[in-house]
Parts: C-alpha cells; structure tokens; sequence
C-alpha cells in the first residue's frame, strides 16, 4: 500500500461474527460462472477501516438495527383497502428468512425476474390494496433491511440458469460495459481494482450482500440501486433508473457474484 | 447599445485569434505509435498550471489513480496507475501527450480517462449530475491544460 492513501486502515484477514455468536462467510472461492475473473470473492466489509468494521459487529453498535426496528413496524401495520398488514400473511419475519440469499429471482406467473422490492411491491399492491411504495422509499428500505438481517448468515444462492439466464446475460453485458465521459466499468473498479485505493476510497468488489447498508457519508439506509446510480454518476455517465430493466438485470448478476458470501445487510459502510 | 454591440464584435474577433492555432480534439493526428508529436495549442506548458491540473480533483485528478512523489504535500493518492516518479525519463514528450490526449493510444483498454476526446463515449453524462449531457461534448481538460500536464510530468525525472 502506498502511505499516502491509508489514512484509515483495513484488516482485510479479518473475521466478521455477529454478536459474538452468528459467523460470517466473508471470503470464499469465487463461483464457476466467474469465469476465472476472479479466485476469491470478499465482502465489502473486510475492506472497511476497523472502526466501521467494529460497528457491525454488534447489533447494539449498527444504526442500521434501528432500520430494523421500523420496518417490523411496518410489517405490523395494516395498510391499504384490504385491512391487511403483512403480518397477516406472513405472520413473523422470521418466516421470510430464506428470501434475501436467493432474489433476485425468477417469477414464473409474471414471466420475469423479480427483485425483493418488486416481490413486495406485487404484495402491497395485489394483496393489500396499497399504493406501490417507492423503489428507495424509507418504508421499502425498511422492510428490505428487515428482511436481510432475519436472513443474515444464510449463503447467497441465486439461481442464474434457466429462464433468468437471459436477464443475467444483460446484467454481466451491463457489468463489463465502459460508461461515461471517464470511460469506466464496473469491473474497472470492483473487479481490476478491488483492495486499491482510488483518492482516498478503498475499493471493494462491490458485492451486495451487506444491502441495504447505512453509510456514515450520509447517515441513511442505501438501496442496491441507488448504490448502483451513484457509482455510475461517478464515471461521468448518464445513468439508469431505480428500478430500470438495466438495474434489476444488473441486481441479479451482481448479487450472483456473490453466491458463497453469507446475507450480511443491513451492514455498515463509510 | 452600439457600445455593447461593438464589444461583442470585439470579443468574437479575440476569441477566434485565440482558437485558430488549438488543434480540435477531433482533429488531432496520432502517429503510428500513438504519440502526438504536435503542440495542441503551439503555446509551451506552463509546469506550474500543470500540477494544479494533476491535483485538482474538477480538472485532472490524476492522483486520484496515481502516487506521484513531488505531489506529497497535497493528500490522498490512489493505486489504480502506477507511480509517475521518473515518467520523465520512460517517455518522450510526444508519447505523454499522446496518452493524455487518448489513452488508447498508449494503452489499449486501460483504465485511463481521455482528456482529450469528445466522441465514442457510452451514455455520456452532464458532469457529475447523472443526467444525458446536452449538447457538443467538451474535453475534460482543454488543449492548454494537456500542455501544461505534459510540461509538469517532464519534470519527473528521477
Ligand atoms: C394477503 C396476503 C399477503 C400480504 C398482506 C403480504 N403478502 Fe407477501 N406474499 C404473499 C404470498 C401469497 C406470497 C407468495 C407469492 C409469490 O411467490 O409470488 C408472498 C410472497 C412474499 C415474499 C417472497 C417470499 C418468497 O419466499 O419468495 C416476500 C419477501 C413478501 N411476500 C413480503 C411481504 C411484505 C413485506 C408484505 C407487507 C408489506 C407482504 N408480503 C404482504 C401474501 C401476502
Ligand atoms: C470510478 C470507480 C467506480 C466504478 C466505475 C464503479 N464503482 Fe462501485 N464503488 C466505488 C467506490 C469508491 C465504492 C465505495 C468503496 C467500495 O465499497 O468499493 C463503491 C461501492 C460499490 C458498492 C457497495 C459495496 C459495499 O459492500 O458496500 C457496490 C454494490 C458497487 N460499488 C457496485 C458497482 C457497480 C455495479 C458498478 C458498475 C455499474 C460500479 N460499482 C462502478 C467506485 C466505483
Ligand atoms: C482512473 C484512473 C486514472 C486516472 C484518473 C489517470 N490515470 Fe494515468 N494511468 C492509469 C493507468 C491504469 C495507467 C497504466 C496504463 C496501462 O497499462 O493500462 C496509467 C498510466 C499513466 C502514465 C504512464 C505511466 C508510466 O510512467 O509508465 C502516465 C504518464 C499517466 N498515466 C499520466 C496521467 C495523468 C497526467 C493523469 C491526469 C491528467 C492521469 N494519468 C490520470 C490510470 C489513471
């Protein structure tokens, strides 16, 4: 590392438990359809100085929980023309545990692949008579990192083949793509460049598993998609829309890159 | 009004004088190892101007990418290029400017900006903003600020 860029350092070996009892699969063998890109896949979070490690560590620690605590809220409160909440479905979300490590997925009765926050959308608006909720709503955010740490620990798992293949394809088309006036693609940084610093960032390989993480930059919870739209805006590009085919294509092969890393969110990024 | 009106005349006829040796992104030649032997602008660098351009996060942000050791006292220096210490004495003038004008030139599929190029881009943005960029697309530096980085990155001699 050159001194210049480290101000704040990493422990990039180190491991992450959960309250000192939830083990985390943080570093693993990249999957097959990685091509060799890749031998090893990381979590951002072994990237992260050890104090914003720290705070994820410990639920009393993560401002991410108190997300958490809204969005079983959320969960308990009947909204909509058919008086229903989600609880009256679904009941805990404990019950919705194993949903995280396998979206986004593919739906058979709609014919394509659906993200989580499209999975509740469907809910919300065909089984509870609600307005759809807006792609990086709070409410949506909410109930997203409600249902990330019930599934923390589980291995991602997304199924790539199939009728998702074709949307994977555009996804990974969308990955390797150099956008913007500075000419950059996702791979540029996450994949040529992960563990460099670029200024003063220490580049991950941008997986998702920790989403939706609560950066102290901005003091909020952040949507995949919005993580997605800021690093684009960075290459000097124009680009896609929360919630765009681009973007739910992107979400599934990002996510698929991660297959082998443990459900992480709501986690703690700078 | 006439006043303003000749003005305006005074300031289109400066402003041409000023253009008519700058050679236009589009327009510049390579030769077959990618140098551009040519000044853009005929006007030698200004090494000074030149480190501000390095520095300045809006203009060149070359230490974003690069760790530059005469640079030490501004903070912040990335890893994604290698070190510019010596670069001085691994390239000729015609080559660095070659780069910076298009760094395919040099490097085929690298992950440096072009900062002389206004075309080929996907989904070009306006700036930072993350909306379509309107309009004929501007270099990120202009032809004197490449002079001046290539007066400042001829100093690196080790
Ligand atoms: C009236 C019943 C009902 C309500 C209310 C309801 N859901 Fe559902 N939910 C379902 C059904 C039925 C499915 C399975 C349908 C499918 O797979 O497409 C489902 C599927 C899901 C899934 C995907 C489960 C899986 O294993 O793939 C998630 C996540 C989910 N709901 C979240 C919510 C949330 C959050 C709310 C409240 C905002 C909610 N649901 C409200 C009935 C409901
Ligand atoms: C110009 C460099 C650059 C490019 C190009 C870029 N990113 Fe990033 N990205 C960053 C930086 C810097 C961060 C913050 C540090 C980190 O986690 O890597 C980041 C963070 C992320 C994160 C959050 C990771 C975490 O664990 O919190 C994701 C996800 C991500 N990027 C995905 C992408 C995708 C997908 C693309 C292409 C559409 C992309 N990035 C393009 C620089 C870039
Ligand atoms: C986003 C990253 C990035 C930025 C910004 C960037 N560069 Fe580079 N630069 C690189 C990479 C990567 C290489 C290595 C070329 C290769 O082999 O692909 C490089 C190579 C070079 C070299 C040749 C290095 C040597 O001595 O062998 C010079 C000189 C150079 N860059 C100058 C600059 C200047 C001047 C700027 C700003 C005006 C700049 N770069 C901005 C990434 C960058």
């Amino acid at each position: 590392l050159m001194g210049t860029a480290a101000t704040l350092s990493a422990d990039e070996d180190a491991d992450l438990v959960i309250n000192g009892d939830l083990e985390m699969i943080v570093r693993t063998e990249a999957p097959d359809h990685l091509d060799g890109h890749l031998d090893m896949i990381y979590s951002g979070w072994t990237f992260r100085s050890d104090e914003t490690q720290a705070m994820q560590m410990d639920d009393f620690d993560n401002p991410a929980m108190l997300f958490v605590e809204q969005g079983i809220e959320i969960f308990n409160t009947a909204m909509g023309t058919e008086g229903n909440s989600c609880a009256t479905c679904h009941e805990t979300p404990e019950n919705l545990s194993e949903v995280r490590a396998v979206y986004p997925q593919w739906d058979e009765e709609r014919g394509e692949v659906q993200t989580i926050t499209m999975q509740i959308n469907e809910c919300v608006t065909e089984r509870m008579g609600a307005e759809a909720l807006g792609w990086s709503s709070r409410d949506m955010v909410n109930l997203e990192a409600l249902i990330a740490s019930v599934g923390r620990g589980n291995v991602v798992n997304v199924a790539i083949d199939g009728p998702a293949r074709e949307t994977w394809e555009m996804g990974r088309e969308i990955y390797y793509t150099e956008y913007g006036i500075l000419e950059m693609s996702c791979a540029t940084c996450h994949e040529q460049n992960y563990g460099n610093y670029i200024r003063a960032d220490h580049l991950s390989q941008g997986q998702i598993n920790g989403f939706p993480t609560y950066r102290l930059k901005n003091a909020r919870l952040n949507s995949t998609h919005s993580r997605f739209r800021g690093c684009i805006r960075d290459t000097r590009a124009e680009t896609f829309a929360e919630g765009s085919p681009e973007f739910i294509a992107l979400e599934l092969y990002v996510a698929s890159r991660g297959n082998g890393l443990t459900v992480e969110g709501p986690s703690v990024r700078n | 009004m006439t006043r303003k009106l000749l003005f305006a005349a005074f300031f289109s006829v400066a402003a041409t004088g000023l253009h008519a040796d700058v050679i236009a992104p589009d327009d510049v030649a390579a030769n077959e190892y990618g140098e551009v032997e040519v000044s853009l602008t005929g006007v030698s660098g200004d090494p000074a101007r030149g480190e501000e351009v390095m520095t300045n996060r809006g203009l060149g942000n070359c230490i974003a990418c690069h760790q530059v050791t005469a640079l030490d006292d501004y903070p912040f220096h990335g890893e994604v290029g290698p070190t510019l210490d010596g670069a001085a004495d691994r390239w000729t003038e015609a080559a660095l400017r070659g780069m910076l004008v298009n760094a395919d030139n040099i490097f085929p599929d690298s992950a440096m900006p072009s900062f002389y190029r206004v075309s080929g881009f996907v989904r070009p943005g306006n700036g930072y903003t993350g909306r379509a960029a309107e309009g004929p697309l501007e270099p990120i530096l202009s032809a004197q600020q490449v002079e001046d980085v290539v007066a400042y990155l001829l100093t690196l001699t080790e």
